[in-house]
């Protein structure tokens, strides 16, 4: 079939290069530059889709974004199969695949259309009522039948295999909407040195100007002005022309939202994004997003054949198609006369013009008339013939007086006038203000640096909407700095001008209940519906939508809003504005999740944080462990060794020769200044103005509430000088928190902060033969014991590169940690595991650092603290500063509930079977045979199996734990109960010789 | 007692170098870094101790006339200073004995360039501000966000910047950038 709809010599596509595609396997001819809906239309097919509700058949209704009905999938391949594309907006490529959507078996032939016969029974609200009861019936049949009916299209199940892109963007002015007006307007804040952005939705720039055929502006058809303009403005500094770019979403503060279709109209896109997100900062904001022409609501509005006026009219003089062969017009406005008046010069056979008005006059009727169009004023259009396309219409006088006289037609243009796009305008928090004349909703009230001008703004003249546009340009320029140049002199010649329109229901909706007058089209939601809606009490238009979905889909109402407002507004005798307008919300049209996403999937998803020593760890079989972003070396498996075997061996390991541990992710934060010490004393519960320099400590840090935030070891390098470590998961956190209280409780003490995490790699060697393993390597500082002893740090050279040499142990034994700069830690990690090799020392993972440290009964903040634990609860009150004056977190200590008795406290667990290891988290209770639910006393917090116990150990929060030594509790669990006793925290080498040993 | 070998350095991306659409990213070389607090009375001392005038004014750095030596301006009383050529700017600001605080950080951050004609805006893919020459000049430095991680960006030329990012962060400032670059 080869375009038997084209006209030669209308349109813009003379000469376009053909293109081939499918729609539902139907090979079709099109062109470079067509839609896909104006390629079908060429074809003549109307029939594109199924309605959501009632399966009712769909043609297409307009030409532009705001398409309800046309609707199909894009197959590119089997991972890209795009749902719910709008063929208006779709662009021809060659070798497109389309498909129709909602139906089955075929297009022409749905089962689903069952759903308008039985339509009584779905009628507004029907969800609501209908599926309340029984109630069982809700989870096994109600849901999984209303899932599979739900949705339109069917979304891809393999991976995404385009990418997407994003762009940060600032700019003077950005101006939303490339018509005449938005074209005028940034023009004139170019002219004035204005950084510009101008996006527009459509594969060009023009506007309006696509269709309007009576427009003159400085000597230039309409069409030819606006791509003289937009050339002109391609080449200036500092403009940027986003065509196929959609503003969806305007935030705070002149914060912007574009979707950039990069590669969706090109059969090729090679390496380029599918789509660019451009998130754009501007200084002002100029709205130029035009208007939409409304349908008219009648009987059998919806069938295929029935469009916008000015949608034929685009067909027609920008794609050279005429949408029909015998086609009528059913009109409450004047513009709908100009496509009349364009089919009929074009040779198509226009059989009447209905008009709803009694007495229309004006130059485009008169024109319509001089060229034999019948015009049949005060009537409307009371049904129509044909089902998969319209065939005829039946017209009767608007009073429902005499006989209907049916004119056949193939194809039926309406037009009920137009609303200003104020989407954007009201995302911005703008409020709008109702124009009762013109019955439509203007910008009203502006809450950011933003103007609209041109039809969106309610300014229908042209010449008076470029004048307004390039006021505003230059204001806006001027507002973001910006003045100079010439003002752009714009001349309109001619325009088109029209009239108001209606808004509501026409006569021919009819006031019966079969009647499907469509307001919504895409939700299937028709004038009665809204009625009834109405009469079951709906009083706000905000219930009126949720009750009847009106406006809910995707194209959120952009035709719809407004009929259903004054239909609405009509049954309760209200003025419009009184039933108010529902909000506007972001997107103006759906965005891809591929968009909003962009560059942050797969590796750029969330960073991947990896120790100076990571690929030495690798290397050697480590199993890592996710530790927030870090990858951890969580234990090293050898040939034949589960994780158990592992943990165990290196357990052993560590307790009878040595192990290398890598604690660089540990936290570091550098403390300098005079007042370091004094702001020490302030952030931790310890003391620290009489540590010696050369010496460490455990501190512990509170929140104001008193409980426990954070610990680690200190060590004082200088008197003006410390060297803090946290929790791995606490760096970032704590040094906000101590930057927090240093500038506003603080701010006079002299002390600063720098976080070093990351310029030290830190390589831990623990156990009885550490010293011997590391002693080889070290220059400059004495290791005895009595030079060096437990809990000291100094500053020397390892392997010849500067050290930061602490000794300190989280296991118990006698250890060091090595602190290097980051890029030599592998290699002295290697030289110290050279040695360690001598002396039977292994790698160990965070798992055996674990078990070690819960045999010695040391807490881990974050997982035997829970925000709720103070340091005497932990057993910790020892660190907290009898003497001081002042810590963050003294007076929280002090609450009743803090200090009151019975508090949970930390205490060790062990099972009265030695080999059962408790989970973590399990609830403890006094009497395992009270009923449930039973009083839990306390929960595990750790729980291992320690290989140098040669029994399980659990760290345990209990009520008044340590007042419970020896008794026996009871560990419900749904299989069994388990028998524990408590004992104390410390379960290997009680008095901890093994720290010097 | 044997002699000690030596460590050698195991620079992270050292020599990596990756080319997309107009940007190109070169691992930099390594280089000292400082990160210099000090209150305003300590700044002539301390400027004449790096040989580098300390700048006052936000968003701007400065240069050492003879040396390879630069300081950006990241806060009110916050630098970072940075050597190409390795000097110990910790020793030298102790010289300065003014009230300051001086960290080394040479290990902490590296630094990955960004050049070309499209360097702006494939930092633009993931970095908020304005980088336009108007409102981000040569010379100009900020600590930003690229995607999801925090860095110090320098304009060292129109077509040319320089990003320091922590170590670990490195790599996903590296994959981002040269996937931003696809599209500049």
């Amino acid at each position: 079939m080869a375009e038997t709809h084209r006209i030669a010599g209308t349109g813009r596509l003379a000469g376009a290069k053909p293109v081939r595609f499918t729609f539902d396997g139907e090979p079709h001819a099109g062109r470079e530059g067509d839609t896909l809906a104006s390629a079908l239309l060429a074809n003549g097919v109307h029939l594109v889709g199924r309605s959501f509700k009632y399966h009712r058949p769909r043609g297409i209704l307009s030409a532009g974004a705001e398409e309800p009905n046309a609707l199909v999938g894009i197959h590119r391949d089997a991972a890209r199969r795009t749902p719910n594309v709008r063929a208006t907006v779709q662009e021809l490529y060659d070798g497109l695949t389309a498909v129709s959507q909602n139906r089955w078996p075929s297009l022409a032939f749905d089962i689903g259309a069952v759903n308008d016969l039985a339509s009584p029974f779905f009628s507004a609200g029907f969800y609501y009522k209908t599926f309340m009861w029984p109630k069982a019936a809700w989870a096994k049949l109600y849901e999984p039948n209303i899932r599979s009916a739900a949705g339109l299209g069917v979304a891809p199940d393999k991976p995404d295999p385009d990418h997407y892109s994003s762009r940060f963007a600032h700019c003077d002015v950005l101006v939303v909407g490339g018509g005449a007006a938005g074209l005028a307007a940034a023009l004139s804040a170019a002219e004035s040195g204005a950084r510009v952005i101008l996006c527009d939705e459509q594969a060009g720039f023009g506007g309006a100007m696509r269709y309007e055929s009576g427009a003159r502006i400085d000597g230039l058809d309409g069409w030819d002005w606006t791509q003289a303009v937009a050339r002109r403005l391609s080449e200036m500094d500092g403009v940027t022309l986003l065509a196929r770019t959609t503003a969806f979403g305007y935030y705070a503060q002149n914060f912007v939202g574009l979707v950039e279709r990069v590669t969706e109209h090109m059969a090729e896109p090679g390496d380029l994004p599918r789509e660019r997100l451009w998130q754009v900062r501007a200084k002002r904001v100029i709205l130029a997003t035009g208007s939409i022409e409304r349908h008219m609501v009648f009987a059998g509005n919806d069938r295929p054949g029935i469009m916008l006026a000015s949608a034929a009219r685009t067909y027609l003089n920008h794609y050279g198609v005429s949408v029909g062969r015998t086609v009528g017009v059913y009109t409450a406005n004047e513009s709908a006369y100009r496509g009349a008046i364009d089919l009929k010069k074009a040779g198509v056979d226009v059989r009447v013009i209905v008009d709803l008005r009694d007495n229309p006059t004006g130059p485009a009727i008169d024109e319509a008339k001089g060229l034999g169009i019948e015009v049949l004023p005060g009537r409307a259009v009371t049904s129509v013939g044909g089902s998969l396309r319209v065939k005829s219409i039946t017209v009767q006088p608007k009073t429902g007086e005499g006989t209907g006289r049916l004119i056949p037609v193939d194809a039926l243009l309406m037009s009920a006038g137009w609303t200003p796009s104020v989407h954007l305008f009201s995302q911005s928090r703008g409020k709008v203000a109702f124009e009762p004349g013109t019955q439509r909703f203007v910008p009203g009230t502006y809450a950011q640096d933003c103007a609209s001008v041109g039809s969106c703004n309610g300014t229908d003249d042209l010449a008076a909407a470029v004048r307004e546009a390039v006021a505003a340009g230059e204001r806006a320029a001027k507002a973001a700095g910006r003045s100079g140049g010439a003002r752009p002199a714009i001349r309109v010649e001619a325009s088109e001008g029209w009239s108001a329109g209606m808004v509501g229901a026409a006569p021919g909706a009819g006031k019966g209940t079969k009647v499907k007058a469509f307001v919504d089209f895409q939700n299937d939601v028709t004038a009665k519906d809204i009625r009834q809606a109405v009469k079951e009490g709906m009083r706000s238009i905000e219930h009126v939508k949720r009750f009847t979905t009106n406006g809910m889909a995707t194209d959120q109402g952009k035709t719809s809003n407004l009929h259903g407002l004054a239909i609405a507004a009509e049954m309760l005798g209200k003025d419009i504005p009184e039933v108010g307008l529902t909000t506007f919300r972001a997107p103006y049209t759906p965005v891809t999740y591929g968009a909003i996403v962009n560059h942050a999937r797969g590796e750029l998803f969330d960073p991947t944080r990896r120790t100076p020593i990571h690929g030495w760890e690798e290397r050697h079989g480590a199993v890592f462990e996710d530790v927030g972003q870090w990858k951890r070396a969580w234990y090293y498996p050898q040939a034949g060794e589960d994780m158990h075997a592992a943990v165990n061996r290196e357990c052993r390991t560590v307790r009878q020769a040595a192990g290398l541990f890598d604690a660089s992710t540990l936290g570091k934060i550098e403390v300098v200044g005079p007042d370091a010490a004094a702001f020490m004393e302030l952030l931790y519960t310890n003391p620290w103005q009489k540590l010696e320099p050369g010496r460490c400590r455990y501190g512990i840090m509170l929140r104001e509430d008193g409980f426990i935030y954070d610990d680690g070891v200190v060590g004082r390098l200088a008197h003006d000088r410390f060297h803090v470590t946290t929790t791995t998961g606490g760096a970032a956190r704590v040094l906000n928190h101590m930057e927090d209280y240093l500038q506003t409780e603080f701010p006079d003490l002299s002390v600063w902060l720098t976080s070093a995490s990351e310029q030290w790699a830190v390589i831990a060697v623990q156990g009885p033969k550490s010293r011997d393993i590391i002693a080889p390597l070290v220059e400059g500082i004495d290791l005895s014991d009595g030079a060096m002893p437990h809990m000291s740090v100094r500053e020397g050279k390892i392997c010849g590169v500067p050290t930061r040499l602490f000794r300190m142990s989280f296991t118990g034994e006698r250890g060091f940690e090595v602190n290097v700069p980051a890029d030599f830690g592998e290699a002295v990690w290697e030289a110290l595991w050279a040695e360690g090799r001598k002396h039977g020392a292994c790698a160990y993972g965070t798992e055996a650092m674990h078990v070690l440290r819960a045999e010695k009964g040391y807490i881990i903040v974050g997982q035997d603290t829970d925000g709720t634990v103070t340091p005497d609860d932990a057993g910790l009150d020892w660190a907290v500063g009898k003497r001081k004056p002042d810590f963050v977190g003294i007076r929280g200590l002090r609450r009743p509930d803090l200090v009151a008795p019975g508090r949970r406290q930390l205490v060790g667990l062990r099972t009265k079977d030695p080999k059962t290891v408790l989970e973590e988290g399990a609830q403890i209770v006094a009497d395992p045979k009270q009923p449930v639910p039973m009083t839990m006393i306390g929960h595990v917090t750790s729980s291992y199996w320690s290989e140098n116990c040669g029994h399980s150990i659990a760290l345990a929060v209990i009520e008044g734990g340590r007042a419970r030594m020896g008794q026996t509790l009871f560990v419900p669990m749904p299989s069994t109960t388990i028998e524990v006793e408590v004992c104390d925290t410390v379960f290997f080498d009680q008095k901890g010789e093994r720290l010097h040993g | 007692m044997a002699e000690i070998a030596l460590a050698a350095r195991r620079q992270k991306h050292a020599g990596r170098k990756a080319s997309a659409g107009s940007a190109t990213l070169t691992a930099a070389a390594p280089a000292s870094r400082l990160v210099l607090r000090a209150p305003d009375l300590s700044l002539a001392s301390l400027s004449r101790a790096l040989d580098v005038t300390l700048p006052t004014a936000p968003k701007s750095s400065a240069a050492s006339d003879g040396l390879r030596r630069g300081a950006l301006w990241l806060g009110p009383d916050e630098w970072l200073v940075i050597d190409e050529d390795g000097a110990d700017l910790e020793a030298l600001c102790a010289g300065a004995a003014s009230l300051h605080s001086a960290v080394d950080v040479s290990h902490r951050n590296l630094a990955i360039l960004v050049e070309g004609p499209g360097a702006a805006a494939c930092l633009n893919a993931g970095c908020p501000q304005d980088l336009s020459l108007r409102a981000f000049p040569v010379g100009a430095c900020s600590r930003t966000v690229l995607g999801k991680i925090e860095v110090v960006l320098l304009r060292t030329a129109e077509t040319a910047f320089r990003v320091e990012v922590w170590r670990s962060f490195s790599d996903y400032a590296w994959d981002f950038l040269e996937e931003a670059a696809r599209d500049s």
